[in-house]
């Protein structure tokens, strides 16, 4: 009885199925989807020249480029990208000192309350401080910027795929757009406000250009800041923002793994001693 | 119950004399994972995954109970509280990786433990009762994992959260009121986070529960093997300790490297990058896909397109529950006398060819984006999935010569059992 009502449940199952499969099928192939420019024009991230220092199992952050990174962010993208989960104490980790931390926080200013009148107020930043949005809310951020309200960028490079190869590109791709999209697609535009980028998804992007010409940031080593070497700089930084424990998370598993293939030898050292009475060939009966 | 040859606890001291008199527990460890478990002696490596999902629900505890001390639920925090962990919490971003690709592995040995139990028919008598827990076990740490994902407050949380929810409102008349009372509300909120949090601590504890339950079960028919055949006399089995807990040992030795290979070298590997953007009812994302171990099932749900008398989504929803639930009928729907896989040529070729390649293409069309291709693909695999458990399992018994089954254990592991050739026992082997 259990099987006979099992076999029609499958049966059924499979007829409801199989009809919509006969329906898509038909509609896929009556139905013909032009191919967008979007699908054909997008290009992959890539990785710069040289890869990422902080790649692999044995990756180390560039202490140097982080601080030009930190630079780039600091006189370029902060105009309209805050970074709330970055706190200036945190910049120890690029190399300062107490006191260097204590001066850069100085430099932001920050909401504070006035403590004679108790008004909201601008003060300058202390270490405990995070980096601020330059926006006051979401609403201010959309109306200075044409409806798209600029994202924090402490997480950016794990909140997209291949974050990091993705920021480096898109910083790195702005484009006139090619003779070939036109020729394809001529119905093709990029609306004023938005500008070409084949990194991003939909090809036409609201963020303008932030890194236009080489020289644009003076760096304090004697890096020359051409456009991709900003690019690069500001990117390594943001991943170390996304993940500030990213090479102490991998200095940390090499001990770990090492451990536990010393342990797991001796674990199937002991299997092969205990078992070795009860083997096959060792047995008289 | 046990067998008659298994080793008997003997309290060594007066102290553990006097703790066996007032509360035998050390008795009652000795027997279940102890000398006094008499084991098969022919348990491939298959047979590890029990043990190891174990160590997993403990490991999820642990990591678990240590994170809810740090993490807030509520909606306006719970994602900053979630980088707090990351950030500024010690350890806190080890603690995260191990919990959230603790519940991948955990997966993994679950769906390894259930392939073992499908190919070696575990579920068959006199084992059906073990079976019936294991699925429960199954359903609750599912529902475990979906809420647990759902705590970190990301995009895909959120919207996670709003399509599974969804589901119920699918059902006809009651679906929708259904649906707010589940979350508390119109869409996602502040309440639906609250009680996933109560729900997603409280559950792992049921799970253990149950897997007392399922372990209790076990102990009164004793562990099947790979051969299938019952264990007949003292040589066929071996005492659990030392035998394994050595073996099993090696095995968690070998499946911790790999957890901690991912854990620190690949932690976001089998995430989602969305779930890094902070919820945002306003804001669809472009794909929403459930994590990995949900795939198949959900490759099921989307299968079903059409409005055939019911409407296309409610088609879904009752063919996705219905390819668990159906896993209850199991023992009642496979009529052949043979355990083993490995005796049963035509169940073999079906499983092999059949169901192992319709879960991977399942698997596969889930995690994707949808294309006319992957709808197509998981139409015909979902069809093939209901086919299988069935039409083919109750039907295929009648059509099947078995291959001929060794009269023992022993004679299985040595080539010979002396009992055999001495007619000591002649009833069939099975």
């Amino acid at each position: 009885m259990v099987r006979l009502l099992a076999i029609g449940a499958g049966l059924l199952f499979t007829l409801v199925v199989m009809i919509s499969f006969v329906a898509d099928a038909y509609n896929a192939a009556t139905t013909d989807t032009p191919e967008t420019a979007e699908y054909v024009f997008h290009e992959e991230a890539r990785s710069p020249d040289g890869g990422w220092s902080f790649n692999g199992p044995l990756g180390k952050w560039d202490i140097a480029q982080l601080q030009r990174g930190y630079k780039v962010y600091k006189e370029v993208c902060s105009a309209c990208h805050g970074m709330k989960f970055v706190a200036f104490r945190n910049l120890a980790d690029l190399g300062y000192t107490e006191n260097q931390i204590r001066a850069e926080a100085a430099t932001w200013q920050v909401p504070g309350i006035d403590p004679a009148t108790g008004e909201a107020t601008m003060r300058a930043a202390e270490p405990t401080d995070y980096i601020p949005s330059p926006y006051p809310n979401d609403v201010a951020a959309a109306a200075a910027n044409n409806n798209a309200i600029p994202p924090d960028l402490s997480l950016i490079t794990k909140a997209r795929h291949h974050g990091t190869d993705y920021v480096y590109s898109l910083l790195s791709g702005y484009q006139p757009i090619p003779n070939e999209l036109k020729a394809e697609f001529p119905e093709f535009k990029t609306p004023a406000g938005l500008y070409y980028n084949p990194y991003f998804q939909y090809l036409n992007i609201a963020m303008a250009p932030p890194l236009t010409s080489s020289g644009q940031v003076t760096y304090d080593d004697d890096t020359e800041s051409t456009i991709p070497q900003m690019a690069e700089d500001v990117t390594a930084f943001l991943t170390w923002s996304a993940e500030p424990t990213l090479v102490k998370r991998k200095q940390t598993g090499w001990p770990v793994l090492i451990f536990l293939l010393f342990a797991t030898i001796l674990a199937w050292m002991a299997k092969q001693q205990i078992w070795s009475a009860v083997k096959p060939a060792k047995r008289k009966d | 119950m046990s067998f008659p040859w298994a080793k008997q606890y003997s309290p060594g001291n007066d102290f553990t004399k006097w703790v066996d008199e007032k509360l035998p527990l050390p008795r009652l460890v000795y027997n279940a994972v102890g000398a006094g478990y008499p084991v098969p002696r022919n348990l491939s490596y298959m047979w590890n995954f029990g043990v190891l999902a174990g160590f997993c629900l403990v490991l999820q505890i642990v990591t678990g109970v240590i994170l809810a001390m740090h993490y807030a639920p509520n909606a306006l925090v719970a994602f900053s509280s979630t980088e707090h962990i990351m950030r500024d919490v010690n350890w806190g971003w080890m603690l995260r990786y191990a919990h959230a690709n603790g519940a991948s592995f955990f997966f993994l040995v679950l769906y390894l433990h259930i392939f073992r139990g499908l190919y070696y028919s575990s579920y068959k008598a006199p084992r059906e009762m073990i079976w019936l827990l294991g699925v429960v076990i199954f359903l609750l740490v599912m529902a475990t994992a979906f809420m647990g994902y759902v705590l970190p407050w990301g995009q895909m949380s959120f919207w996670g959260a709003k399509v599974i929810t969804g589901l119920f409102g699918a059902i006809p008349l009651v679906g929708e009121p259904i649906q707010i009372w589940l979350l508390g509300g119109y869409a996602p909120d502040n309440a639906a986070l609250n009680r996933f949090f109560s729900l997603h601590f409280l559950l792992p504890f049921v799970t253990a529960g149950v897997i007392i339950l399922h372990i209790w079960s076990l102990h009164i028919p004793g562990s099947s093997n790979p051969t299938g055949v019952e264990v007949k006399s003292e040589s066929d089995t071996v005492p659990f300790h030392p035998y394994y807990t050595a073996k099993d040992g090696f095995g968690l030795g070998v499946f911790l490297i790999a957890y901690m290979a991912m854990v620190f070298f690949l932690p976001n590997y089998l995430g989602h990058a969305d779930n890094y953007i902070e919820a945002n009812p306003l804001a669809t994302p472009a794909n929403i896909v459930p994590e990995w171990y949900f795939w198949p099932f959900y490759a099921i749900l989307r299968a079903f397109t059409f409005d055939f008398i019911l409407p296309a989504k409610l088609w879904g929803v009752i063919g996705m529950f219905s390819s668990i639930l159906l896993w209850f009928i199991l023992p009642w729907l496979d009529r052949s006398p043979v355990r083993s896989g490995h005796y049963r040529p035509l169940f073999r070729k079906f499983f092999w060819f059949g169901l192992i390649p319709c879960i991977l293409v399942l698997g596969y069309c889930g995690g994707a984006h949808l294309s006319t291709f992957t709808i197509l693909a998981s139409q015909i695999a979902t069809a093939y999935y209901f086919l299988h458990f069935l039409v083919i399992l109750p039907l295929l018994s009648s059509f099947e010569k078995p291959e001929p089954l060794p009269y023992s254990i022993t004679e299985a592991v040595l080539g010979s059992d002396k009992k055999a050739v001495l007619g000591e026992n002649t009833s069939p082997a099975v």
